[in-house]
């Protein structure tokens, strides 16, 4: 099965979670007052759970035939070995260790390390460059934001 | 008229008003280059400073000229990296984002430019003529009319079910929606589908979502493939290639601006459309009528998909003003802080605004022209320096990228989990993207289902039943229109398949 099915079939499985919410869940709590409405918060979600599940069935089913020749730019997922995946997955590792040091280290302190790990993994090695480059934006776009626009941002690490 | 304009031409041309126009679309620009700060953050920074000037003219000068630079702004943004940070300018990045891709960087800013510049202006001038006209017709659209609008706004997905993507584009769609009655509904007051998490309360974020869609998978892509920042022809894409529009692109486009700048500054009167709808109908409609292999261009970097929303949200910008400086009543978050300056200055718009202050009234009208005219003059010059980040070093520019798409989700709500929401989103649109899912539609499903549904709760509380969708003839009609919208690409590929398949078999 291709990977646009297996989608199909996730899609499938949530829309058949969000149905089941709309449809059995949801109307219990609602007040007495709220049944009397021709429309009832779950009236949407109800159409929108079974819209979905025929749309995903339908792609499951591949009554569609997709006529998209593949592009030269377009990345095929069936050889992902053959791209930088490791860099690619280093990054998306260092955004969420990003999310969670913004808080407790501070914006200036998490930027720059940020700015400059996720530089070195893509290969960069000037450090006398990058580093200044890095404290510089980081600097400058906190001032901005918080000195400028008045947007608070923690620069320091807690405690400070 | 013709005295009032007067008036507020030697108000809007005096030197402090002049320069508060040039350091407010400079402050604009810059700022809303920055995903996360839209228009409406941007005015609301910037009260302030404006209500510390006093004259309540000038103050009005500076915020219009915020106000447009910061639109401008964002257009920047979604042309060059992918990140549109307020939801008028998703359209925007439709087709230039390819254009910018394709070398075009400088051409698409350019064009940009002069689409707005066109359609503020057009819009000003309709402004002029017809604003208390229009305030009255206005007031005819009920709920059930907004419901069919956004119906014909969703119709704009059509761009992006190609042949045999049809289901592909529906089924983004209504993930899309099912996103947007994630959190408290404005008409029910009760927590839906949060699943008990204190964050999910309010909904998941325009801005997370639209960095998740669209501008994090582009810098993944980058990442996979580092061929990917070099062009077919081998040069890089951060050459500034072509400039300049050509006359036939000049040709194409001239109608796409004339008429969304009336389509979209009509949108803009009615309170509660506003930019966004206007921006995805604009770019609907001119796809929709244009020939078929021009159609075929739509979403792979087309001038007139580029000329079309950005024409309709200018406009549309400026049509917004028409309710607020007639009725008193803001139709748009924008326009809402904007009255609220206006009242902390002393000032109440309403219908006698034109008579007790002319002087304002006339001058906000000419600030608008100017306010245009600047942002013209500011940033042509600017724009080959402006293009020229994409020719940062491919090791400085994907952290960078990823830094601002982080930031834009982080700056407005302060809250670490929008983060991580945002990569997880951004990883699962990264693998829909490899499956071909087209993933504008499910951007502009979230960015409508929230105000499709509160209409058509509140037309169907009023009806007590669909009744609305046939007595009212407005209603119906604009529900046929988008299903005639929706189903003609459909039709129309199917119809193309079997003549090929026809043409086929006799040979």
């Amino acid at each position: 099965m291709a990977l646009d099915r297996w989608i199909a079939l996730i899609f499938f499985v949530i829309c058949g979670v969000y149905g089941y919410t709309a449809f059995f869940l949801m109307d219990a709590g609602l007040p007495p007052f709220m049944q009397r409405n021709p429309i009832w918060p779950s009236t949407f979600p109800k159409v929108l759970a079974i819209l979905g599940m025929i749309c995903s069935l339908v792609i499951l089913a591949g009554f569609e035939k997709s006529q998209k020749e593949p592009e030269a730019m377009d990345i095929n997922y069936r050889r992902l070995t053959d791209y930088n995946l490791g860099q690619a997955v280093l990054l998306i590792c260092l955004m969420i260790l990003y999310a969670f040091s913004l808080r407790p280290i501070g914006f200036l302190v998490s930027t720059v390390l940020f700015l400059v790990m996720a530089a070195a993994t893509l290969g960069e090695r000037r450090f006398v460059v990058l580093i200044p480059v890095a404290l510089i934006a980081a600097g400058s776009i906190w001032y901005l934001v918080q000195e400028v626009l008045g947007i608070f941002l923690r620069p320091w690490p807690m405690g400070f | 008229m013709l005295e009032g304009l007067m008036v507020g031409l030697s108000t809007a041309f005096s030197f402090t008003n002049i320069l508060m126009i040039i350091g407010g679309c400079l402050i604009g620009t810059f700022i809303g280059m920055l995903p996360g700060l839209g228009p409406m953050s941007i005015i609301a920074i910037m009260i302030p400073v404006a209500i510390g000037i006093g004259d309540p003219s000038a103050a009005l000068i500076l915020l219009a000229g915020v106000y447009y630079g910061a639109i401008f702004g964002g257009s920047t943004s979604s042309i060059l990296i992918n990140a549109p940070g307020v939801a008028s300018t998703v359209a925007t990045s439709f087709d230039g984002y390819p254009l910018a891709r394709q070398g075009k960087a400088g051409k698409a800013l350019t064009i940009a430019a002069i689409s707005s510049f066109s359609g503020g202006t057009l819009g000003a001038v309709l402004l002029l003529i017809f604003a208390p006209m229009l305030a009255s017709v206005a007031l005819l659209f009920h709920s059930s009319e907004y419901f069919a609008l956004m119906v014909v706004g969703l119709s704009a997905i059509a761009a992006f079910a190609g042949s045999g993507q049809v289901f592909k584009a529906l089924l983004m769609t209504i993930i899309g929606l099912i996103m947007s009655t994630v959190g408290e509904g404005a008409l029910f007051n009760l927590p839906r589908f949060t699943g008990g998490i204190m964050d999910l309360q309010s909904g998941f974020g325009f801005i997370t979502l639209a960095m998740a869609m669209f501008a994090l998978p582009e810098a993944i892509y980058l990442v996979l493939d580092p061929k990917r920042s070099q062009q077919e022809d081998g040069s890089k894409t951060g050459e500034i290639k072509e400039l300049r529009i050509t006359r036939e692109e000049a040709r194409a486009i001239l109608p796409v601006i004339g008429r969304q700048s009336v389509q979209g500054f009509l949108i803009g009167v009615l309170p509660g459309a506003g930019a966004t709808i206007a921006s995805f109908l604009g770019y609907a409609v001119e796809r929709n009528i244009a020939p078929k292999e021009e159609q075929e261009q739509f979403g792979k970097g087309s001038v007139k998909g580029l000329a079309a929303p950005e024409t309709a949200n200018n406009a549309a910008c400026t049509g917004s003003f028409v309710p607020l400086l007639t009725l008193g009543i803001p139709g748009s978050g924008t326009t809402a802080i904007l009255l609220g300056a206006l009242i902390a200055l002393n000032v109440s718009p309403g219908p006698r605004l034109m008579i007790d202050e002319p002087d304002i009234f006339w001058a906000v009208i000419i600030s608008m022209y100017l306010g245009n005219l600047v942002l013209l003059i500011l940033n042509l010059p600017l724009i080959p320096y402006i293009a020229k980040i994409l020719a940062v070093p491919r090791n400085y520019l994907i952290p960078f990228i990823l830094f601002f798409t982080l930031m834009g989700a982080y700056i407005g709500q302060n809250n670490a989990t929008e983060l991580l929401l945002l990569v997880g989103f951004g990883v699962i649109a990264t693998i829909l993207r490899f499956a071909d899912y087209p993933l504008a539609p499910l951007l502009i499903g979230f960015i409508l289902g929230r105000m499709l549904e509160d209409n058509f709760a509140r037309a169907m509380q009023l009806y007590d039943g669909p009744a609305f969708l046939w007595e009212r003839p407005m209603t119906t009609g604009l529900l046929l229109l988008a299903c005639l919208l929706i189903f003609l690409p459909a039709y129309r590929a199917r119809r193309a398949r079997f003549r090929a398949e026809g043409v086929a078999d006799a040979d």
